[in-house]
């Protein structure tokens, strides 16, 4: 960590995006979290997504819960609006905002607490949901902020850095995602970034909810031998399914590959998503061969990376509760408050 | 991994490799450890910096004032942002605020009984006496001159370099106990060899300023000079004044201080004309700012083609206007415009259009061999002739470059002359003495200052034009205050403070990667050093700059660190949880004849 804040001159090809700005603009405030920290590494694959994206920082809401994780909001796009919300509550909080302005672009940054434990009802009925936004937990299987113990992400049989097995059965947020009903999920490593920002461009780009579980090792208290959410051990048991290339709808389409060996998925945006498949005839539009894909791996003690599952055509909550087109923080008060004759009309229709 | 991938590695371990880091210390001809002095400047030890470059340039207030600065078209500043670090007018800062430093001067040693003849009282001969006094070498300087500094006293004018501060520098070495032999130009090389002298420096410079030969030029020669004999009489008093109407022939430095130093005796329109481009001219960029800046115009693209007089009473000079153009072979050439010549009228012409060596003064059968263009035949960095009890330096050693070329002469010719003179081999050079250090007192600590300052280069505060026009022994520049330095000193980067990386104890987490302002770091697959730059986090086109690639990574892959625009911020360091990134101070020292024995005293 550095008191210091990052300098001002920058590499001097540095490229602007399609709006002027530079890789450099998204970025935050100096981060104060432990030096090596994978949460800074995802920060960072944030902030090439979003300049690559072209997407104009002022239009982005970042919300995050507490916890370590819940921190790093302030460490990417400073530009954009915040709020950091109670323990566990990120979900509710983004929920009533996606509500009130339709308009923006929904990041919700948690952790494996954060939202695997006081929030794992709140993340539960998100999914369900489909609130349009990326959902993201920076998951390194424990509790940072309170000096090292088990998260409920924490592998049965992974061991503290002081020696002790964990003893508890892991929740596998992924999986959870899966079965309830998350449109786009995928899994991925602080430490690969070839592989984190495609998917995360991927994401940004979805409409529903959109969720990564990105396993982000805890240098200070989860990188030692045993740990199942080390650098050394994410590296060994990394099983990616496939590598994904995201073509925005401006972009000119230039490789080709030969017929099988890649999938492709367009959005309802335009943007493609490419798939090369590293794992045999892995299909990321089947939900039901995905979660028995990862249950097998998970039981081989493999971390199974990549796009997961993607349905190209999800709806999203405003579709569902059929929300005017204008976000409703942009209605007057006689649209939104129509006054006593409209109640009373409507309570009659209902009799 | 194959063989043509792992040539490519670093080995840091080659002083070379860290040395090229440090851009000012590499480019500079006498490797003065630039970044060093400056933190001592923004530190306040004026002392101290000046030492430094007394030890390592000689004349850190003369320089300070007039180097060529091959330091700043270096300095890494440049690169990432508009201007360099004003390394140069820093120097000059260390030799205002200094104390008196008198008593840190190493004086002569006990007598060895060698005696050195040197020829000539410029920067190359004084840096020769100051290495070899201390070695209790008795060293005797000729010079024509009344007064030792050589072209530092005769050619360089007042107003830039005011006589105290060459009083005060060339003193510090005469004053060590040096015999001077001022006023007697040495005549005959073959009599000075009879005398049997150990060994015997030719550090006379280059005297000759080359002539123009168009017609109407010898019958007007009352008021045609040569640029560096006139600046000399203007230096020693002779010449007070000069014509209304000047034009100065020639682009270089020495044309620049001719009509600067005509605009301060009289000369009220004084026109300076190049045959070729304004961005061609071989003066410093400052140095064409500085004449600009005191109403003289720079006329390009014109030739000169005959002088216009009357009767011998010089009127003006015609020129022929020209245009550049490219032949088949890329080169250029200048060719007529065809429009008509220009006539410009003048009282005086001055002719600075370079200068070159003479040695009138060797015969030519005393066993000094030169080559087909008049200059000595002498050992590239041993400096020996065909005679080899004798050494050139500076000017007269490669023809006309600068104080500084001078300096570093100096030092490689005062070690072969103690090496000679001790019946050891010329050639063997010592290495040059350096170490690297962490610098690392906390866990976002360090020794030195890395908070990278985002200032823009400072302008040194130059006196009142009208009143410096006036005098022309009246100093232009003031000089940095304080202040001013420190600010300017705080613009730059360290380099010296290099970073090392022990692929040992990185665990591949990113962080240094993120976390970099310049995105210099890369963590990839293996691959030759041309591959690799093309698959950095940000492009590597600088062929100049190393790659410091290092193997011996958990995954197999590479870091590589273009050092290109590298801040020396030490990001990646206080970023890095396991100590892989260090930042470390790089001091080079280079070997100097009185090196080891100066702490004998």
């Amino acid at each position: 960590m550095t008191y210091l804040t990052k300098p001002k001159l920058h590499h001097p090809s540095l490229q602007p995006n399609q709006l002027g700005f530079t890789r450099r603009d998204y970025e935050g405030a100096i981060s104060t979290l432990c030096a090596g920290c994978g949460h800074d590494s995802i920060s960072a694959a944030l902030i090439q997504a979003c300049y690559q994206l072209d997407l104009p920082p002022h239009r982005i809401a970042k919300l995050s819960g507490i916890g370590c994780s819940s921190k790093t909001p302030t460490y990417f796009l400073g530009a954009s609006h915040g709020f950091n919300s109670v323990h566990g509550r990120m979900p509710s909080v983004l929920t009533g905002a996606n509500l009130a302005n339709r308009d923006l672009i929904y990041l919700g940054v948690s952790g494996d607490g954060d939202s695997a434990s006081i929030g794992l009802g709140q993340f539960a009925h998100l999914m369900r949901r489909g609130v349009n936004m990326l959902y993201i937990v920076e998951n390194n299987g424990v509790y940072g902020l309170t000096k090292g113990q088990f998260s409920a992400t924490s592998d049965c049989g992974s061991k503290s850095k002081k020696g002790v097995a964990n003893t508890d059965e892991a929740i596998d947020m992924a999986a959870m995602a899966l079965q309830l009903g998350a449109t786009f999920v995928a899994r991925s490593f602080s430490g690969d970034k070839t592989q984190l920002v495609p998917l995360i461009e991927a994401a940004l780009s979805h409409r529903g909810t959109a969720f990564i579980d990105c396993i982000s090792p805890c240098v200070a208290f989860n990188n030692h031998m045993g740990s199942t959410k080390s650098f050394d051990y994410v590296r060994e048991h990394n099983e990616a399914v496939n590598f994904l290339d995201v073509i925005t709808p401006r972009a000119e389409i230039t490789t080709e590959y030969s017929e099988g060996a890649v999938q492709e998925v367009t959005q309802h945006d335009g943007s493609i998503l490419r798939l090369r498949k590293l794992a045999g005839d892995y299909d990321v539009n089947d939900r039901i061969a995905a979660m028995r894909f990862l249950a097998e791996h998970a039981a081989e003690g493999e971390i199974v990376t990549g796009l997961l599952y993607v349905d190209p055509d999800a709806e999203d909550m405003h579709l569902h509760i059929k929300t005017v087109p204008t976000p409703l923080k942009d209605l007057n008060e006689t649209a939104l408050c129509p006054g006593s004759a409209a109640l009373h009309k409507l309570n009659a229709s209902l009799r | 991994m194959d063989d043509g991938a792992r040539v490519t590695l670093t080995d840091v371990n080659d002083p070379n490799y860290f040395h090229k880091v440090v851009d000012c210390q590499w480019a500079c001809p006498a490797h003065t450890p630039g970044p060093e002095y400056i933190r001592l400047i923004a530190d306040g030890r004026y002392s101290d910096a000046y030492m430094i470059n007394w030890k390592s340039n000689v004349f850190p207030g003369i320089l300070g004032r007039t180097c060529d600065r091959p330091c700043e078209p270096a300095c890494r500043r440049g690169r990432v942002e508009k201007e360099p670090v004003a390394i140069c007018r820093l120097k000059r800062v260390a030799a205002d605020y200094k104390d008196d430093i008198r008593d840190r001067l190493p004086g002569k040693g006990p007598s060895n009984g060698k005696r050195v003849a040197l020829v000539g009282a410029g920067p190359a001969s004084l840096t020769v006496a100051r290495d070899l006094l201390p070695l209790g070498y008795e060293v005797v300087i000729y010079d024509g001159d009344n007064r030792a500094g050589g072209m530092i006293r005769s050619q360089i004018p007042k107003f830039r370099l005011p006589e105290s501060v060459i009083d005060e520098e060339v003193n510090y070495i005469l004053d060590m106990g040096a015999v001077t032999r001022l006023g007697q130009r040495v005549d005959s090389m073959e009599e000075l060899l009879k005398e049997n002298y150990d060994a015997i420096f030719v550090g006379c410079g280059a005297p000759r300023g080359r002539d123009l030969d168009v017609p109407g030029r010898q019958e007007a020669a009352a008021n045609i000079h040569i640029g560096i004999d006139w600046l000399s009489s203007v230096s020693f008093g002779h010449i007070t004044k000069i014509g209304k109407r000047v034009i100065v022939l020639g682009g270089g430095n020495t044309a620049m201080d001719c009509c600067r130093s005509s605009r301060r005796l009289g000369g009220e329109s004084v026109t300076v004309v190049v045959r070729s481009g304004f961005e061609e001219m071989k003066a410093s960029p400052w140095e064409k700012e500085d004449a600009m800046h005191e109403d003289i115009p720079i006329l390009n693209y014109h030739v000169p083609k005959r002088v216009e007089h009357d009767n011998g009473k010089l009127k003006g000079m015609w020129f022929e206007k020209v245009k550049v153009e490219l032949d088949e072979k890329g080169r250029r050439n200048l060719v007529p415009t065809g429009e008509p010549d220009v006539l410009i009228e003048c009282d005086d012409v001055l002719v600075a259009i370079g200068q070159e060596n003479a040695f009138p003064w060797i015969e030519r059968d005393a066993g000094i061999d030169f080559d087909r263009w008049g200059l000595p035949i002498i050992g590239e960095k041993t400096l020996q002739a065909s005679l080899p009890n004798v050494f050139f330096g500076g000017d007269a050693a490669f023809g006309p470059k600068n104080i500084i070329w001078a300096v570093a002469h100096g030092h490689d010719a005062a070690i072969s002359i103690d090496k000679y003179c001790q019946s050891l081999d010329v050639a063997d050079r010592p290495p040059p003495l350096f170490n690297l250090v962490s610098q690392k007192m906390g866990i976002h600590e360090w020794s030195y200052d890395n908070e990278v300052s985002n200032d823009l280069r400072y302008r040194v505060p130059l006196r009142e034009k009208a009143l410096a026009l006036k005098d022309i022994k009246m100093e232009v520049e003031l000089g940095f205050d304080p202040v001013l330095a420190f600010q300017e000193a705080e613009r730059c980067l360290n380099c010296d403070i290099e970073t090392v990386f022990a692929p040992k104890l990185c665990i591949e987490c990113d962080a240094c990667v993120d976390i970099c302002p310049v995105d210099c770091i890369t963590f990839t697959a293996p691959g030759d050093e041309e591959d690799l730059r093309t698959r950095l986090m940000a492009p590597a086109p600088n062929l100049t700059q190393d790659l410091y690639i290092s193997d011996g990574l958990k995954t197999g892959r590479y870091m590589v660190k273009d050092e290109d625009v590298c801040l020396h911020c030490g990001m990646c360091a206080e970023r890095c949880p396991t100590g892989a990134w260090d930042m470390q101070k790089f001091f080079l020292e280079m070997a100097h004849a009185d090196a080891g024995h100066a702490c004998h005293r």
